[in-house]
């Protein structure tokens, strides 16, 4: 038997775009072994070849010694061998419950039998630290439940390799915590593990070995049998180079005035929210999605109509359009890239001028300027493709975050930035110049607010940390606060209100209209 | 629904959408053989004789460029408002209101007005009468949430029913379902062809089309309306007032499915009458569809229609007509089943949520 549990190579292309060019992963027994890179790099495909979930175009793969033929190599084979998937969106009917889920597809004769396998994972789940009800109706589980219950339906099915596809996007950072912990412990039982991500951190609590990829080809592996892992060094194979240092803006003056305040009752979502940014303050709002952030950024965008108090400058903007808002010298990055940052099915020169006449023109489009404007722009934040005429919707995620970007913050005169989620889903690099820009802002002397899941981000960005909780806010840090060395633990303990549930459940997105 | 699937396909690139023309053109010349074939004629023969005969006289030439011209004006009514997010299933009334709105003003004028006065005055009538029934529907759907696919088509018969009321009550004359004739100076000439109905709207038509294009493509204006059918939230959030600007749309399209009055009553008929235009509407959808939203193209799929139509008449001797009424219904399904099966090549549709 030999030290490994996973020998591939793969190739896979879609219609116009190669998506693996011979990557290998080799992963040995009872490691917890990432699998690494950016955006497009290949990742995902390859862990769904590996789970039968998507067939490769050529290669070689063994599994436990076998070598399996992979034009047979489908789920039913997959799960068959012993290989469980947990995907990056989840893969749960949302309307059956979690033993449901758990023995769909493998049901066999007319009538279900719940009790025995509803029981089997209740004990499994005690037993590996996923306690879970089987009884609850997936839908309604919060996302980290959802997913223990995913994983705890891959090992009831005797899985032995299990992968999980950036299990760590959807949850909080007590969640990722305890997600680590117990795929460490299921590693120290035997079971091998290939965990999906692009956080280093992550990668450093949690990983054995780690395999890079880019671009398709496997670019460099680590181990901690050599050394301990450099997480420098895996972000430069990630990247395929080394990322600039960051900036620092420093902290406003102490007479700097307010340029955004924001006042609000009681209201859907929300509850008594006070707060004002000063100019050339860049502060954060944390906390876990669902807790008012996205009615926040709703009011101040004036995309909601409410009897919240907002000032931008010397400007009531409280009852003021989203239009007229913007040509008061707001800068909006949507939370929503798709539904709100973007015309999927435009070009990316139509994109980045989109509602911006000071480009384009009041009527007849001046062809030459915005021309000149892309091509400025997609140089600048390093666009990619380069040819502004690309449609949107071909775009990586980064690279279309790219055009929310360039184009909001290109805007003349700024007095507020309005950053939601800047960088989710982006890409080391990409993140590096979305926050460059950010600061940027924040140098000319505009008010930037960032709301944002992600607390490295925040840590990387604020003077000022604001901690939202079912719709208020629950804590404030600011300057040398940020540097103390729990601070992390203190806002991420805010976040989930550890002081109440521990477990950190998604909170009910009614709680705030109740109040209301 | 069908504005999804109409505007998933907008992404497509231009040799998709040629594809797709094509295809399925193809597919309904196939089909249409069958059913020739199953009335027992040879559908080369017939299709032959169709083309044969409908460009080799004039007549029948007019009156396939008569029907074009009506179908223009439906097919970029129906166009613009799909650019913009709407489905505005009811363009059928608005060519009834544009119809008596411009039949109304052209029998008031004094006998003796000029032509450069009485043109506009007639066309500004067809525009403002379906114009008006545009922003009704809009402001339903906009501020009460009404789909504009319902009230289209319950505006379409209430039209219907006014209209014929009107004409009872006050127009028709000598019994007969004909209203006061249009004073001379607001008829527009015929272009002869064997003495047929085509007219000088036919033109205007084009201009219409050209100038759409123009405003579609080069302007802010067009940017705007594609915008909010396009991703509403994302128009919005970068300071384009929706609600205003689907409503004006929404007008807009009425506007220009009335304004094929020009071609029925000024270029035709001169005065109104009982069922006048009527069909032109539904079938301004077949041609919007496969002009793929291009006003250009929208011309293209006016004329292929206005050949079904003319020629399905011209070889009424040899199949019968509803065989030839059926064939138009063939190409419009035909063009909407291929509409979902064509490949989006090279473009990734993204779902909600992904990264």
């Amino acid at each position: 038997m030999s030290d490994l549990i996973v020998d591939a190579t793969l190739d896979k292309a879609y219609p116009g775009c190669v998506v693996l060019t011979a990557a290998t992963l080799a992963v040995r027994r009872g490691t917890v072994h990432a699998l690494c890179g950016e955006n497009g790099a290949g990742k995902s495909t390859m862990v769904k070849i590996l789970a039968g979930v998507t067939s490769a175009d050529a290669g070689t793969l063994s599994l436990d010694d076998k070598v399996i033929a992979l034009p047979s190599w489908d789920r039913i084979a997959a799960r068959a061998a012993a290989v469980g998937i947990v995907m990056q969106h989840g893969s749960s009917a949302e309307t059956l419950s979690v033993v449901e889920n758990a023995v769909l597809g493998t049901e066999g004769g007319e009538i279900l039998a719940l009790d025995a396998p509803a029981a089997a994972l209740k004990k499994l789940g005690e037993k590996i630290g996923l306690p879970v009800d089987p009884h609850a109706i997936a839908g309604e589980l919060t996302l980290g439940a959802a997913q223990r219950a995913e994983i705890l339906a891959a090992i009831h099915h005797g899985a032995t390799l299990l992968i999980l596809d950036e299990p760590t996007a959807v949850l909080t950072p007590i969640e990722v915590d305890g997600l680590l912990a117990t795929l460490r412990s299921l590693a120290a039982e035997g079971t091998t593990i290939i965990i999906v991500t692009h956080k280093l951190d992550e990668v450093r609590t949690v990983a054995d070995d780690v395999t890079v990829l880019r671009a398709g080809k496997t670019v460099a592996t680590f181990s901690t049998r050599d050394a301990p892992l450099d997480t420098k060094a895996i972000a430069r194979a990630m990247v395929g180079a080394d990322l600039p240092e960051p900036s620092t803006v420093p902290p406003p003056a102490a007479d700097a005035p307010a340029m955004l305040t924001v006042a609000t009752m009681h209201m859907k979502g929300l509850v008594k929210v006070n707060f004002s940014v000063r100019a050339g303050e860049i502060a954060g709002i944390a906390g876990v999605d669902g807790n008012g952030q996205s009615e926040l950024a709703r009011i101040i965008s004036g995309l909601d109509r409410t009897d919240a108090v907002v000032t931008m400058g010397d400007t009531n903007a409280s009852l003021l359009s989203p239009a007229r808002r913007l040509r008061v010298g707001l800068a909006h990055i949507h939370e929503d890239r798709h539904h709100g940052g973007l015309l999927l099915d435009s070009s990316i020169a139509d994109n980045l001028v989109l509602g911006r006449p000071d480009i384009t023109g009041r009527f007849r489009i001046d062809r030459t300027r915005v021309a000149a404007f892309a091509k400025e722009q997609v140089d600048k934040l390093d666009i990619r493709p380069r040819d502004p005429s690309v449609i949107a919707a071909t775009l990586s995620g980064g690279n279309q975050q790219k055009i929310v970007v360039a184009r909001e913050l290109s805007r003349p005169r700024i007095k507020v930035v309005l950053a939601v989620q800047p960088s989710r889903g982006v890409d080391l690099g990409a993140v590096a110049k979305i926050h460059e820009r950010l600061r940027d802002a924040a140098r000319a002397g505009a008010a930037v607010l960032v709301i944002s899941a992600d607390l490295d981000e925040l840590f990387a960005l604020c003077h000022t940390i604001h901690v939202m909780l079912r719709g208020a806010i629950v804590g404030t840090r600011s300057g040398g606060e940020l540097r103390a060395p729990d601070a992390r633990e203190g806002l991420g303990a805010l976040m989930t209100g550890a002081s109440t549930r521990a477990s950190a459940a998604k909170l009910d997105p009614s709680s705030g209209e109740a109040i209301a | 629904m069908i504005v999804t699937f109409v505007r998933a396909r907008a992404v497509e690139s231009r040799r998709t959408a040629a594809l797709a023309v094509v295809v399925s053109l193809l597919i309904s010349i196939a089909i249409g053989s069958v059913l020739m074939l199953a009335a027992g004629k040879s559908p080369a023969y017939v299709w032959s004789e169709m083309a044969l005969r409908t460009f080799g006289d004039p007549y029948l030439l007019g009156q396939m460029l008569y029907k074009t011209t009506g179908l223009i004006f439906t097919g970029l009514a129906v166009s613009l408002a799909l650019d913009a997010g709407l489905f505005n299933i009811g363009v059928e009334g608005q060519v009834t209101a544009g119809v008596v709105g411009a039949s109304l003003v052209g029998a008031a004028l004094p006998p003796s007005t000029p032509p450069i006065v009485a043109v506009p005055l007639c066309l500004l009538a067809a525009a403002a009468f379906a114009g008006c029934v545009g922003y009704a529907t809009g402001v339903l759907r906009v501020y009460r949430g009404a789909h504009e696919v319902i009230t289209g088509f319950m505006l379409n018969a209430i039209i219907a029913g006014v209209a014929l009321w009107l004409g009872n009550e006050f127009l028709f004359q000598n019994g007969s379902t004909r209203g006061p004739a249009i004073v001379p100076g607001a008829r527009l000439p015929q272009l002869g062809f064997g003495g047929s109905a085509v007219n000088a709207s036919l033109f205007l038509a084009i201009l219409v089309a050209v100038a759409m294009w123009w405003i579609r493509s080069q302007t802010t204006w067009g940017r705007t309306w594609r915008a909010i059918g396009s991703e509403p939230t994302t128009a919005r959030t970068v300071g384009i007032d929706v609600q205003h600007t689907q409503i004006l749309a929404m007008v807009g399209s009425a506007a220009l499915a009335g304004l094929s009055a020009s071609n029925f009553v000024l270029g035709h008929k001169h005065a109104f009458e009982e069922g006048l235009g009527r069909g032109v509407g539904f079938l301004g959808i077949a041609a919007a569809l496969l002009g793929r939203l291009n006003p250009l193209a929208i011309i293209a799929g006016a004329l292929l229609f206005g050949f079904l139509s003319s020629g399905g008449l011209a070889v009424a001797d040899i199949v019968p007509k509803e065989l030839t009424e059926m064939l138009q219904g063939v190409v419009v399904l035909v063009v909407a089943v291929i509409m979902v099966w064509l490949p989006t090549r090279g473009v990734r549709v993204p779902t909600k949520g992904a990264p």
